[in-house]
């Protein structure tokens, strides 16, 4: 099926999300749409797949004009979407999930469960799916919640495929299957649209590239073009792809972990007997499949999780049992892995955020009043300093982007006297200019001789900053790596699997 | 072309990190001590007032066909011997506690079954107790609870919070006795009641669905609204109007042949009124219709995760107006109970609090059809338990045993409902931007 989008244009309130974007999608082609987060990729699909109504402009396929009025009409068209938060039920089998909307019915509206079933077999056979159609949805990986997302479009038959930024929750091995799974699909002559920020996968599969930035078509870009040309065009700017970092100057055992267990309110062990320790000056990167205990460990040592048992040493102070403020007093600097939720206040003005962790003494507090001369001032600095880019100091925390949002959450935790730095996805969902800013400040405060616990899910996050990685599986260590461990050993180790040679790296 | 090398794991399996380890978890410890709770009570009850004589235990009515034999028991013995048995499943209650072993679902029905032949036969010393109409009655008193509950899961299930339960059994009490009086039909009644229920869930989505108000709150004023509302007309229009207005017919028990002689069994079930046995088709048909139709599985799409069910072409808040009214229509029929059943005509505020107790049984009963049910049951079991306790004229005093389905419900939801999930998007409005 033959893609026309003529002049989309998409406004939300005075903010333009798509400007006139026009693009074409053959059949039996790997189309790229490249753009930074908030480029406007994913409401331009959203348009395509009739969730949003396109202000201006028209969709086209096969020649003829489309209206959508909802995604059913769009489906019916032959569109399919493997949507970034998966869509599907998560108490609903596979089966029900593709089925769903589309179902196949005997006497009464019966549902034809066999019929569904049957489905999901012939599809993920063809493909090699090796999805079975009666597992609940919740307890699939998330790579084969990814297939059951594209069986759904397919079991519809689907002609093109929209995937949006589906890699985000993959680890590096699924990602690759995905890879395949893309190539596959185009064999068999679908035409495929895949939204992305990550230059690798780009330049792994892409027949054409389209880059975005802003609302606005940048250009198209060749598939052998080079990351950094990729990134520039993205950006709009020469960005610096890799973080310099000279070698580290290593002091003394600063954070000692022992034998740490964390058990949650449903009684699960999350991490389970995790001992480590860092150094002065040295960043160690946990990397891992998101929900391996990362968060957990993250808000046990900040004192947020209830049941922990084990030793957390800090310069010679336990950590263990002491309150949360406590633990920030003591000179922990935290920047928790959802900004939205704990990082910041949305309704609060920049200058309020800055001060939430020292909202009890000075220099912002005296005598239970606030010295609102001492907040502005410091407030103003640090807008500079980490080149926030909003109105003023009194913009609310929510008005602003996730890049500039981020950098009020780092300036906050930076501006202290720090014993230890815990940076949680310091970077998701920031913008390539903000990331770059970010993981200056976090080699700064290394270098300044702070020992720093970042965790990723990005593999190339952690590779870009650690002195050393460990990768967690399940609430436990898999291994304890040097920074330039291979990739591919890494994401193996990711899947808990721990290659016989390794052997263990101590600071 | 190249395909997938990397072996995928098998998916079919659960995941291991939700195998249950149940040493921190609160549910596991609830029940022994529970156990022990109510163990320790009935003791106590016993020691300090004892009682000599028989129990005798009635297992027919005087009409039946087959008649049961009378079961005599000495009080205190089989009072006693339950106390054990109930010391017994305690103990098992524990030491499964104490090896991490799951609580089976057979121990707290053993328990209870123990516990209230044990406490019966020393309330009812030197009487009897009819056992027919003990349960007979408990389906009976149920009536509005499981009509109630019904219309709590439907609407939750697709993502709509109806705490107006309440105010739908009391509308449709209200119609039905105005109804069933000015066309001298109580199946007319019936409808009016349905129309009434549905009438109060429109105005929930309205609010709820359409204008993204707080669900609780809004079902709480449609509450308020409607014990204001049919208290005023009952003082100026139906009070002064009785004899049209507000004298309907009565339904009648109708036994059902054959299936009503069956012993126990029979009086228990089929020998109730025309609104007992709807309630019977319409708990099958919701049960079956919520999971095996295309109509339920929408329904459940809508209250689990509406965006998902909105990319796939399902109008999300189509699909829950209609589910909602539907829900409400239920609640209403429950509502001709009082005004039906239990006696004719209409009162000012008659349900007294019977949707509350349905709401309690939605929890209890897990967001199931059949479950919720079941918890409608034992709540209606504890409301006759008490007048039957009352009747006989046991030890018991009077306010301790107007509390008793109250406290039930109490110690079913707090206590034994262990960790339930309730759907996904369960009162949250679906907005598209």
């Amino acid at each position: 099926m033959r893609l026309v989008l003529r002049g989309i244009t998409k406004r939300f309130g005075s903010v333009v999300a798509n400007d006139d974007i026009s693009l074409t999608v053959e059949p039996g082609e790997i189309h790229c749409l490249l753009g930074e987060n908030g480029a406007g990729k994913s409401t331009l699909m959203n348009v395509l797949y009739g969730l949003y109504r396109a202000d201006e402009g028209e969709i086209e396929l096969d020649g003829v004009v489309q209206h959508f009025t909802g995604p059913g009409d769009a489906m019916a068209a032959g569109i399919g979407m493997v949507h970034q938060h998966f869509m599907l039920i998560p108490v609903f089998t596979v089966a029900e999930n593709v089925m769903l909307g589309n179902e196949s019915t005997g006497f009464a509206g019966t549902l034809d469960l066999d019929a569904a079933r049957d489905r999901v077999t012939e599809i993920s056979d063809r493909f090699g799916f090796h999805v079975k159609p009666e597992a609940v949805v919740e307890d699939l990986p998330v790579g084969v919640q990814q297939r059951v997302e594209i069986i759904k479009a397919l079991s519809r038959d689907a002609e093109l495929l929209v995937f949006d930024e589906p890699t985000a929750v993959l680890t590096p091995q699924e990602t690759d299957e995905l890879m395949d799974i893309m190539r596959q699909l185009k064999e068999a002559g679908k035409a495929i649209v895949f939204i992305t920020h990550k230059l690798r996968e780009v330049r792994a599969v892409a027949d054409r590239i389209t880059v975005i930035r802003l609302g606005k078509v940048v250009g198209e870009a060749d598939p052998k073009a080079s990351n950094a040309e990729l990134a520039s065009m993205m950006v709009g700017r020469p960005v610096e792809l890799t973080v310099h970092k000279d070698a580290p100057t290593l002091g003394a055992d600063a954070l000692v972990v022992k034998d740490l267990r964390v058990v949650d309110l449903a009684g699960h062990k999350q991490v389970d007997g995790l001992s480590f320790t860092i150094r002065a000056g040295e960043v160690l990167a946990v990397a891992g499949v998101q929900g391996n205990g990362q968060t957990e460990l993250t808000e046990a040592l900040l004192g947020l999780q209830d049941d922990v048992s084990g030793s957390i040493v800090l310069d010679g102070i336990e950590l263990v049992g002491k309150s949360t403020r406590k633990i920030l007093d003591s000179g922990v600097g935290f920047i928790p892995e959802d900004r939205q939720v704990d990082g910041l206040v949305p309704n609060f003005t920049i200058a309020e955020n800055l001060m939430l962790n020292r909202s009890f003494k000075s220099p912002f507090v005296k005598n239970g009043g606030l010295r609102i001369g001492a907040l502005r001032a410091f407030a103003q600095q640090k807008l500079k300093e980490y080149d926030v880019r909003a109105r003023d100091i009194d913009s609310l925390a929510a008005n602003l982007s996730g890049g500039n949002q981020q950098k009020v959450v780092v300036a906050r935790e930076l501006s202290r006297d720090l014993r230890l730095l815990v940076a949680a996805q310091p970077t998701r969902g920031v913008d390539v200019g903000s990331i770059e800013f970010i993981h200056k400040q976090i080699v700064a405060t290394r270098d300044s001789g702070i020992p720093v616990l970042v965790v990723s899910t990005e593999l190339d996050e952690v590779v870009a900053l650690a002195d050393r990685i460990m990768v967690l599986y399940r609430g436990q260590v898999v291994g304890i790596v040097p920074a330039d461990t291979p990739r591919e050993t890494l994401g193996l180790m990711m899947t808990g699997e721990r290659p016989a040679d390794l052997k263990d790296v101590v600071a | 072309m190249s395909t997938v090398t990397t072996p995928v794991p098998d998916q079919g399996g659960l995941a291991p990190d939700t195998a249950i380890t149940p040493t921190k978890s609160g549910g596991a410890k609830k029940l022994p001590i529970i156990f022990g709770v109510m163990l320790a009570l009935l003791a106590i009850v016993l020691l300090r007032s004892s009682h000599a004589g028989d129990t005798t235990f009635q297992l027919s009515a005087e009409t039946d066909f087959v008649t049961l034999p009378d079961i005599t028991v000495p009080s205190m013995v089989t009072a006693w011997l339950m106390v054990l048995v109930c010391a017994v499943v305690t103990a098992e209650a524990v030491r499964r506690l104490l090896g991490h072993v799951r609580q089976p679902t057979w121990l707290p029905i053993v328990f209870a079954l123990a516990w209230m032949t044990g406490f019966l036969s020393w309330a009812a010393a030197d009487g009897r107790i009819r056992v027919v109409s003990l349960f007979a009655g408990a389906v009976a008193l149920a009536i509005p609870l499981v009509f109630g509950a019904l219309g709590g899961v439907l609407g939750e299930r697709a993502g709509v919070v109806n705490i107006a339960i309440e105010g739908q059994l009391l509308f449709g009490a209200f119609a039905a006795a105005i109804t069933a009086s000015l066309t001298g039909s109580p199946w007319a009644g019936l409808l009016a009641a349905m129309v009434a229920g549905a009438l109060i869930a429109l105005i929930l989505g309205l609010f709820a669905i359409t204008y993204f108000v707080d669900q609780v709150i809004v079902g709480v004023v449609l509450n308020v609204l409607v014990v204001g509302l049919t208290n005023f007309l009952f003082r100026q229009v139906l009070t002064p109007n009785a004899e049209t207005l507000n004298s309907p017919d009565r339904l009648r028990a109708v036994p059902i042949p054959i299936l009503g002689d069956i012993p126990l069994i029979g009086p228990i079930l089929f020998r109730q009124t025309a609104l007992v046995y709807v309630l019977y088709a319409v708990v099958a048909l919701v049960a079956y219709s919520l999971y095996r139709t295309r109509w339920g599985l929408r329904v459940r799409a809508v209250g689990e995760h509406p965006k998902a069910a909105d990319t796939v072409g399902i109008k999300v808040n189509r699909t829950r107006y209609r589910t909602i009214l539907l829900a409400g229509a239920i609640a209403g029929l429950g509502g001709a109970y009082f005004s039906l059943v239990s006696v004719a005509g209409f009162n000012r505020e008659m349900t007294g609090g019977a949707g509350y107790i349905a709401l309690a049984a939605v929890i209890f009963g897990k967001w199931d059809p059949i479950r919720a049910t079941l918890a409608a049951l034992l709540f209606g079991f504890a409301s006759n338990l008490q007048g039957v306790l009352s009747a006989i004229g046991s030890p018991v005093p009077t306010q301790f045993m107007l509390m008793l389905p109250y406290l039930v419900t109490i110690f079913a939801v707090a206590g034994l409902v262990g960790r339930s999930r309730p759907p996904a998007a369960d009162g949250v409005p679906y907005k598209k931007q």
